[in-house]
């Protein structure tokens, strides 16, 4: 969590590799490896999930065709055989269902002509399908209506398991009263000021983000 | 225009005797003098064709080859083709007075990649411009349907192409045009009566074949009647890598209430030069639907001109154009709004890699009587390599008052916003490219009607997306 311009967004994007950012300094460890040193295609491959903020419309790439194309580069890395059309067609089938999209949507273009709140669902559907090891969900509250938030937090809590974690950027408490976090780390200008349980998204609720100005940064590390 | 007088002065000047073509030395020839040469031996024809010819190359000569000064040229420089001697191509040497006999030259099995795999299609085989019947299979097209080699109607006066031929195609004013009118030797000749429907698409393949710099100058007329439907398909193809020109001319007029879907697939080899024109004339009600498929040649100019000349006629001009390494690939259309009401729609896409140069033209031309045109145009262009270029000139000129056009063109890079989402998802540079590439030429392929050609198109554009690197 954080204000406005903390630094949240950058994290997601950082951890992702989006090209646009660049490092200068510090390291990412994800399963022993320097998460800094991969592609951004290599570090899905080995599970990282970005769910994004704005998804990106691509006319022309049908989702079906767009996420089976993900779905058997990331089995390709892992030395698995890639499925056809067919056998993904079963397999995507209930992931839909998940967050109440219909079959159809596999036909239209990724993300062209969808509302606010079906773009959202599309990227909680992709994380379903790709089951990553690390989602990170950038803001993947905002816009969203009281009914696509709670099928969102459906569909995020389902997928919860041991085997995998989930960052979830937000800087309201609502989403958190649908997906319950096990930490809170609060972020201000580009730093853990603040780390908690759950209950520390109440209280910033509670007293905003300026009663953090006054806190001092304990150790800041990031995660 | 300025070099149209000395242009003029090589005919008066030529060392040309008439003591036919062995004498002819063809180092003290310019090429136009060598176009005249050749011009006078070619076999001869009623005397209607004879005469078409000549005004065909009187106008050739006058006009010249149009230079970059020629605001229809100015992007496109033809002194490759201007420079070359080209020798006339042929199969058989009787040429017009015979049937001409392809065997051993090209072999059907060569041509199968260039038949989509439908042999349900009437399919008219041309090899180096003349009529291969051994290749073709073009029978039962209908009963108010004749599909023939434009050298045996003109041979046999079936159809009495002189009704049509050269009326549409404007010689007068293009060079090109004027070129291929001088050499009028054979093409398809497609006539539709009135309420004809052609159930199985007409596709003509033209191929280019054999040793040296050769030109054809294929000349096609379809002539559709009322009401009648057919959908017609040229393919400019080569089985080996040659340096040739093809010179291509069809003319289309289409009638009342006709409807032709109208394909050119310009597939030509990457070292030969090409240029072809297709000029349409629209009576009331008429549709034209055509699609240019553009990817060969070194040097390719695809024209496409119509006139709406009938009050509600309407034409969809839809193209592709893909060109990489060093290939210039232009295309230039016209939309003549002559009558009222009618609409025209006009979608062409560009992806251009490598060195390559791509052009688009396209001028929508609205009349003053043409009250209640519906005009929209669109140009859209994908650069992939920092040296690939595109020159690209949508064009509205407009005289009436009460009309709705709109045009626009934009040029433009893989979005990188759209690689990383799918770098993201773990799909790599590469495939992310051919995915978003393919992404951004597929959308005017799927305006395409036709199934099977849809497919083959959309398999060889990814195909081709898929083989280049960046």
């Amino acid at each position: 969590m954080g204000p406005n311009g903390s630094g949240k967004s950058t994290l997601a994007q950082v951890l992702a590799g989006n090209p646009s950012y660049q490092v200068t300094q510090g390291t990412v460890t994800y399963d022993g490896q320097n998460l800094l040193e991969l592609d951004p295609e290599v570090r899905a491959q080995n599970g990282i999930f970005l769910a994004f903020q704005y998804p990106v419309e691509i006319p022309g790439v049908s989702n079906a065709y767009f996420l089976r194309s993900a779905y058997n580069e990331i089995r390709k890395a892992k030395g698995m055989e890639e499925v056809d059309p067919l056998e993904f067609l079963d397999l995507v089938e209930e992931k839909l269902k998940l967050v109440d999209m219909d079959e159809s949507m596999l036909s239209r273009s990724v993300n062209q002509g969808f509302s606010g709140g079906e773009k959202k669902r599309n990227e909680i559907f992709q994380m379903a399908v790709l089951a990553p090891r690390l989602a990170i969900l950038d803001e993947t509250d905002s816009g969203l209506d009281i009914d696509a938030l709670r099928i969102v937090a459906q569909g995020v809590n389902t997928l919860r398991s041991p085997e995998n974690a989930t960052i979830v950027v937000t800087h309201y408490q609502r989403l958190l009263n649908y997906i319950v976090p096990d930490f809170v780390h609060v972020l201000s200008n580009g730093r853990i000021v603040k780390s908690g349980g759950k209950e520390l998204a109440l209280e910033l609720e509670e007293k905003g983000y300026d009663w953090l100005q006054n806190v001092d940064a304990g150790a800041g590390a990031a995660a | 225009m300025s070099d149209v007088a000395t242009r003029k002065g090589f005919r008066d000047n030529a060392a040309l005797g008439n003591n036919g073509a062995n004498s002819v030395n063809t180092r003290a020839l310019s090429p136009i003098e060598a176009y005249r040469a050749n011009f006078r031996h070619q076999p001869a024809g009623p005397e209607w064709l004879q005469s078409l010819r000549a005004q065909g190359m009187d106008r050739f000569e006058a006009l010249g080859f149009p230079t970059t000064k020629n605001e229809d040229w100015h992007f496109t420089s033809v002194a490759p083709i201007a420079e070359r001697m080209f020798h006339v191509a042929r199969t058989s040497e009787a040429g017009i007075s015979s049937e001409g006999s392809t065997a051993g030259i090209v072999a059907r099995a060569d041509l199968e990649r260039f038949t989509f795999g439908q042999p349900a299609w009437h399919t008219l085989v041309f090899v180096n411009g003349e009529f291969s019947p051994d290749l073709s299979s073009c029978a039962g097209a209908g009963e108010k349907v004749r599909v023939n080699s434009l050298a045996k109607a003109v041979r046999s006066g079936i159809g009495r192409p002189e009704r049509h031929l050269g009326k549409i195609a404007a010689f007068n004013r293009h060079a090109f045009t004027a070129l291929n009118t001088a050499f009028i030797q054979d093409g398809a000749l497609v006539e539709l009566q009135a309420d004809a429907v052609v159930d199985q698409p007409i596709h003509l393949i033209f191929v280019s074949e054999g040793e040296g710099e050769a030109v054809s100058h294929p000349r096609n007329l379809i002539v559709a009647a009322q009401n009648s439907r057919a959908t017609i398909i040229e393919s400019y193809v080569s089985i080996r890598d040659n340096c040739y020109f093809t010179n291509a001319v069809t003319e289309i007029s289409l009638g009342e209430g006709a409807r032709v879907d109208h394909y050119k697939i310009q597939r030509e080899s990457e070292k030969a030069f090409h240029v072809g024109t297709t000029q349409i004339r629209q009576e009331r009600d008429s549709q034209l639907h055509s699609f240019s498929f553009a990817v060969g040649g070194s040097l390719a100019r695809t024209n496409i001109y119509t006139s709406l000349a009938g009050a509600a006629a309407s034409c969809t001009l839809n193209g592709l154009y893909l060109a990489d390494g060093v290939q210039h690939i232009d295309n230039q259309t016209v939309i003549e709004h002559i009558a009222p009401n009618c609409p025209s729609h006009e979608v062409y896409k560009g992806v251009l890699d490598g060195r390559s140069h791509g052009v688009f033209n396209g001028k929508v031309y609205v009349h003053p009587e043409a009250q209640k045109t519906d005009g929209k145009q669109s140009n859209n262009n994908l650069l992939l390599s920092p040296t690939a270029r595109v020159d690209t000139k949508p064009q509205l000129e407009i005289f009436a008052d009460d009309v709705k056009c709109t045009h626009g063109a934009t040029v433009g890079r893989l979005d990188e916003v759209a690689m990383f989402y799918l770098n993201s998802r773990g799909i790599g540079r590469e495939t992310a490219r051919i995915l978003l590439t393919y992404a951004f030429a597929a959308d005017v392929l799927e305006t395409i009607e036709l199934q099977s050609m849809k497919e083959e198109l959309e398999k060889m554009v990814l195909s081709r997306f898929a083989g280049s690197g960046t």
